[in-house]
């Protein structure tokens, strides 16, 4: 069968201050008609640029610099020309039987292709609409730029393919403006643009990684249903090996430059070595690749190339089986750490025509957390987690209920008790590029818990550095440096660095993963794990991330709307849930679906 | 986290991400100044005649040796020419003379109108800022106040209260541009307050001063320091507006404003008289603009 | 919505009573004697007794405590009255009302220039392709700005009065006279804008929305009007209150240079003889416009911004 789409030899290179930089090199695809192909890989490997490359919509100072995209015309052998026959209506010029050669195009033939042929499915639907134009006139516009109906036809047409999209109640939606959707029901109205002119070729990209996981199961669900029924083949870019495995016919893993922060070669610690002199030439851009592609069985269970199997050991759905569960708490009869009793948090919203309204985030919530345990709170946006944690720490002041620490009761701590505190109990943050001053040296950042409560001389404070530094698997030579200087990995490294500085009883982990890719969250893990096995700490881990719980904590608290829905160990809790919500959950684990075949 | 747009925010480049390369040695700093530089003629200019201008305020006798006051009578509304660069005034004044002479006063007058708007502006904005609350709640409607009146209407009734003068126009100037100080002060400070490494720092025990000087006045200065740039050109304006309306120095005694407006009488005949000194108002800030521009982001982006 | 406008009308209300408040203390709280210089302006630098200023410091209220003539005269201007001039002995309100009609007619003229100027350099500095095009635009506007409006107002006399013999160089008869001022007073004016709305539409360009109608197949005009636009108008609107009050300020210089009769020329007179009451009436004055252009664009935005309306965006 002819493919529909056929990349041959695409580079793609970007203008900047001092050269160009590669952003693809040489890579090569291709997708049937009616395929799946997705297509994998971490931030920098290009696989976004490929999106961009296919439908034309590269940034202004990037261009094709070689090869071929090719595009069939009609529905390849199956079928025929009717349904890809609306193409030509929009530019009648691009004409070539044996297909068009999309980088030969003019902009204005391209446009004829682009919403017909290619349909688009953007990365972040709360963002991706325009906030001034009504739902239907953009859903409509779809229809109207390829001349496919006309202003009253392409209106009732709108309101069709939102329910096709899966959208309740269309007709009202389609007058409501993109604010008053959630951001699940704004990417079905983006489906519901990207399949308005009914293209061969569906291209998404990142489709539902700003979306909650549930959320982003039921519309990753509803595409497949929607692509059966229309025949049309879909290019899938994702840096979620699992959700590929789950969706595709075939995966194509991209890799960018072997940069610092790549997972490859047997010592993840020498990786992520900090930037010697051979490093920074050696991370000359090279532009992403294709390391491999095949059918998903083949990928999954007879990867060749290193890269690949360094992705699935990472994927913390598709290993989930395999990983090996924490060991035990040390002393898990000893009196807990920390503890939090009845505990509610609410906010005062602003007010809406003239009430004022209180959201429960936090709704009487009591844990305890044991030495050397980490228990784990996951949750999606919204349900309380985060705030739970910024209450056990007192970083905010709960409405009611009792925080306990190491047997105190710290609810009202103030002044000294409550500076006290800092130094049993640290946070870890989420996002490794915002939690440390950029003006900062790391040595600094390092240091300033110790310089906050006077410890040691100078002297001391810097070898006391140099000891954490090598704790967290960094070398010394990064002291001197600035943030800018370091990759994700290696700064939320130093932030777990300067957690440990005062040595804490108590650290709580807010996402600490979660802005990291695939395979430095593996690395990252592992170094909490052996730092607990190593000293005894406990850990409040924050995560919305059921898989990379697994893979650390001892028991799991799942939350919803501000309220603990159950609280258990970590293996019971995933082999025998008891609520709805939390099957629900478990669910969504992409990769789900062959975990099964790949840890067998 | 997941996208791989290829040109982030922070301007790098993947794997170039992971590696910004780090001009270590004050020589490659150099080299880098010199590759920047060399990309932006109009900046080198700019920067030259700012170097000009200020040699002309502080030793105005190394580029124009001649008296500034002095009027050879028979000389006068001579055109630009050989024997005098700019031209002659009605009373046979040199105008390139008086031209330098007069970037001193017009000067002085910029930098104190900064000087007070930066150091009022700046404390109300960091205090806005970092107090919060009602504090901030009611500097900024105050600030907000000041915005209301334009500028230029503003430093006519300090004039009308102080009386005239370049120092009392250069305080009236400064005080009318406190607002936008405030302003972008109050937004940086409060920039970084909410920052997580601010959060950071007060979990980790480290108190609220030591937080002020080292996180939040050093991240926030960047931007306020940029703006002062850029005012001291809008000073250099309305300065040299002020002093065209006749509110500033008396004559004879050469300003940039007042040159233009005593050639103004002999605009038909003898159009050097304004364009002249017009000229090197123009030319100052336009220089001191391109300078503001580049030190606001585009060193920065530079690699 | 009506308490979003009540909101705003509050707010308005209370700038313009601390504008009142700010000028007050600016002109009767520091140094400097007005009746001194009225007096010696009055007199023509006859000595003049300080029997005589006592009584004319009676007559002006200047001789009340501090806090009581703030009080009494807050009073008066809540009435519309702001006192009568120093210098003339007219009336305050009707001095600014007699001046404000040739003002008017530069400004409004002034601010048609800007818009076009403006927006005209926004959009084509952002639509076209040709770089040295585009370059030359997005410069135009921090050129505009870095010129003293006064000198751009002579020159142009020069050029197109004196040199060419087109237009008339000062007064204000006839259509053409408004040519030169108008051009002199747009110009900056247009550049904020320009530089604002280029600002905000290569912003919007950038927007994943661009794309996703772009992915469409929408062609290069439409991304422009129908999605860019729409949304770059939005930031831009917010200089407008700033932009008009710019151009009634600038009437001073303008008329200056013109010599124009109106708002500007009794500015730079009254300033000149520390004619207290005429210059808060025209700080106050301009403070009110201000608010109420304010209020205009609040009551445009939620048309233009549905956000706005439905109360979601909080």
């Amino acid at each position: 069968m002819t493919p529909l789409l056929q990349v041959e030899g695409l580079e793609v290179t970007y203008r900047a201050t001092g050269g160009q930089i590669h952003a693809l090199r040489g890579v090569d695809l291709e997708v049937a008609p009616g395929e799946v192909v997705a297509v994998v890989g971490e931030s920098g490997s290009g696989k976004s640029t490929l999106a961009q490359a296919v439908v034309g919509l590269l940034p202004a100072n990037g261009a094709v610099s070689a090869g071929s995209i090719r595009l069939a015309r009609g529905r390849g052998a199956a079928g025929g020309g009717g349904a890809g026959g609306g193409a030509g209506d929009g530019g009648g010029a691009a004409a070539v039987d044996a297909g068009d050669e999309l980088t030969a195009l003019s902009e204005k033939q391209l446009r004829a292709v682009r919403g017909a042929r290619i349909g688009l499915i953007p990365q972040d639907p709360t963002v991706s609409l325009n906030p001034v134009q009504k739902i239907g006139t953009q859903v409509a516009e779809a229809l109207r730029v390829h001349g496919l109906a006309d202003r009253r036809g392409s209106r009732i047409r709108a309101v069709e393919l939102l329910e096709r999209a899966g959208l309740p109640e269309p007709q009202v939606r389609a007058g409501q403006y993109p604010h008053e959707l959630s951001g699940g029901m704004r990417q079905r109205v983006l489906i519901a643009i990207a399949i308005a002119a009914d293209p061969v070729l569906l291209i998404a990209d990142e489709p539902t990684s700003a979306l909650d996981a549930t959320v982003a199961r039921r519309i990753l669900d509803h595409l497949d249903a929607l692509r059966a029924e229309t025949g049309s083949a879909l290019l899938l870019i994702t840096h979620d090996l699992a959700v590929a495995a789950d969706r595709a016919d075939r995966i194509v893993v991209m890799s960018g430059s072997r940069s610092v922060d790549a997972p490859l070669g047997a010592d993840a610690r020498s990786a992520d070595a900090p930037l010697g002199a051979d490093a920074r030439s050696a991370d000359a851009p090279l532009g992403g690749r294709i390391v491999e592609q095949g059918p998903v069985q083949e990928i999954l269970h007879r990867a060749r190339d290193p890269y690949t199997r360094a992705l699935i050991g990472a994927a913390p759905g598709l290993s989930a089986t395999a990983a090996v569960p924490p060991p035990p708490p040390r002393e898990p009869d000893a009196a807990p750490i920390a503890e939090v009793r009845n505990l509610v948090k609410e906010f005062r919203l602003p007010r809406v025509n003239g009430r004022r309204a209180t959201l429960r985030a936090v709704d009487d919530i009591s844990f305890t957390v044991g030495r050397g345990e980490t228990l784990a709170l996951v949750g999606e946006s919204g349900s309380g987690k985060s705030t739970t944690a910024r209450l056990l720490l007192r970083l905010a002041d709960p409405t009611s209920g009792e925080v306990l620490f190491d047997g105190d009761d710290i609810t009202r701590a103030r002044g000294d008790t409550w500076r006290r505190l800092r130094r049993r109990a640290q946070l870890i943050y989420q996002n490794p590029y915002a939690s440390l001053d950029p003006r900062f040296t790391v040595e600094e950042v390092i240091t300033e818990p110790l310089r906050a409560f006077g410890v040691g001389s100078d002297a001391e404070q810097r070898q006391r550095a140099a000891e954490l530094t090598e704790r967290v698997a960094l070398s010394s030579s990064v002291l001197p440096r600035r943030p800018v200087e370091l990759s994700g990995g290696q700064r939320q490294r130093v932030a777990v660095a300067r957690a440990l500085a005062l040595s804490p009883d108590l650290v709580v982990c807010d996402e600490p993963v979660s802005a990291l890719d695939v395979s430095v969250q593996a690395q990252v893990l592992e170094l909490l794990g052996e730092l607990q096995a190593g000293s005894g700490l406990s850990y409040l881990f924050i995560s919305h991330d059921l898989a990379v719980v697994r893979r650390i904590a001892h028991r799991v608290g799942v939350m919803r709307d501000g309220r603990l829905l159950e609280l258990r160990p970590t293996e019971e809790l995933f082999d025998d849930p008891r609520e709805d919500y939390t099957r629900e959950l478990l669910a969504a684990i992409a990769g789900r679906a062959r975990t099964e075949v790949v840890g067998g | 986290m997941t996208t791989d747009v290829l040109l982030p925010a922070e301007g790098t480049v993947p794997g170039a991400a992971v590696a910004v390369p780090v001009p270590a040695t004050p020589r490659e700093r150099l080299a880098r100044l010199g590759r920047f530089l060399r990309g932006r003629p109009g900046l080198v200019v700019s920067i030259v005649f700012v170097a000009l201008v200020l040699v002309a305020a502080f030793v105005p006798s190394v580029l124009a040796p001649g008296d500034p006051t002095l009027g050879v009578p028979a000389d006068k509304l001579q055109a630009p020419g050989l024997g005098h660069v700019l031209g002659t005034d009605y009373l046979g004044r040199d105008v390139y003379t008086r031209v330098v002479h007069g970037a001193s006063l017009s000067l002085q007058a910029t930098v104190i109108a900064v000087a007070v708007a930066l150091v009022v502006g700046g404390l109300i904005g960091l205090l806005a800022g970092f107090v919060g609350r009602w504090v901030d709640e009611t500097l900024m409607r105050f600030v907000d106040v000041l915005l209301a009146i334009p500028a230029i209407l503003l430093s006519l009734a300090l004039i009308t209260a102080l009386g005239f003068g370049t120092v009392k126009v250069a305080i009236a100037v400064g005080i009318a541009s406190v607002a936008n100080f405030a302003r972008v002060m109050r937004a940086e400070t409060l920039r970084v307050r909410r920052s997580t490494y601010v959060e950071a720092a007060r979990s980790v025990g480290t108190r609220w001063y030591v937080t002020l000087r080292r996180h939040v006045l050093p991240n926030a200065a960047g931007p306020v320091l940029v703006l002062a740039v850029l005012e001291f050109g809008l000073a250099i304006l309305a300065v040299s507006s002020l002093s065209f309306l006749g509110y500033g120095a008396p004559p004879p005694a050469p300003e940039w404003g007042s040159l233009v407006a005593e050639g103004r009488n002999y605009l038909a005949t003898a159009w050097w008289l304004c364009a002249m000194p017009g000229f090197a108002i123009a030319a100052t800030v336009l220089s001191v603009n391109r300078i503001s521009r580049a030190l606001d982001g585009e060193w920065a982006r530079f690699s | 919505m009506a308490v979003y406008l009540l909101r705003r009308v509050a707010l308005a209300v209370g700038v313009l009573w601390a504008a009142y408040t700010v000028s007050f203390v600016v002109l009767y709280l520091l140094p400097g004697d007005p009746v001194a210089t009225m007096a010696a302006g009055g007199s023509d630098g006859e000595p003049v007794s300080p029997a005589q200023l006592d009584a004319l410091r009676a007559r002006y209220g200047l001789d009340q405590p501090l806090i009581t003539q703030y009080g009494t005269k807050l009073w008066a201007a809540l009435h519309g009255d702001f006192g009568t001039s120093f210098a003339t002995g007219r009336d305050v309100r009707g001095a600014i009302g007699d001046a404000l009609p040739p003002t008017l007619q530069i400004a409004l003229s002034g601010l048609l220039v800007a818009i076009v100027f403006g927006s005209a350099v926004a959009l084509v500095a952002t639509y076209t392709r040709v770089r040295w095009l585009r370059q030359v635009l997005m410069g135009l506007p921090s050129l505009a700005v870095s010129l003293p409006v006064f000198w751009v107002g002579l020159m142009l006399v020069q050029l197109f009065s004196f040199r060419l013999g087109l237009l008339p160089s000062v007064g204000a008869r006839g259509p053409e006279a408004l040519v030169l001022p108008a051009i002199t007073l747009g110009l900056p004016t247009g550049a904020l804008i320009a530089q604002v709305l280029a600002k905000s539409m290569s912003q919007v360009l950038d927007e994943p929305y661009v794309t996703t109608a772009r992915a469409k197949g929408v062609g290069e005009a439409g991304v422009h009007l129908r999605h860019a636009l729409g949304n770059a108008v939005i930031p831009a609107l917010t200089v407008l209150g700033y932009v008009v009050g710019n151009l009634l300020a600038g009437s001073v210089v303008v008329e200056t240079v013109f010599t124009r009769p109106g708002l500007g020329r009794l500015t730079v007179s009254s300033v000149g003889v520390q004619d207290i009451p005429v210059v808060q009436g025209i700080v106050v004055f301009a403070a009110l416009v201000f608010v109420l252009v304010n209020l205009v664009v609040d009551l445009v935005y939620p048309v233009l911004d549905p956000r706005i309306t439905t109360g979601a965006a909080v």
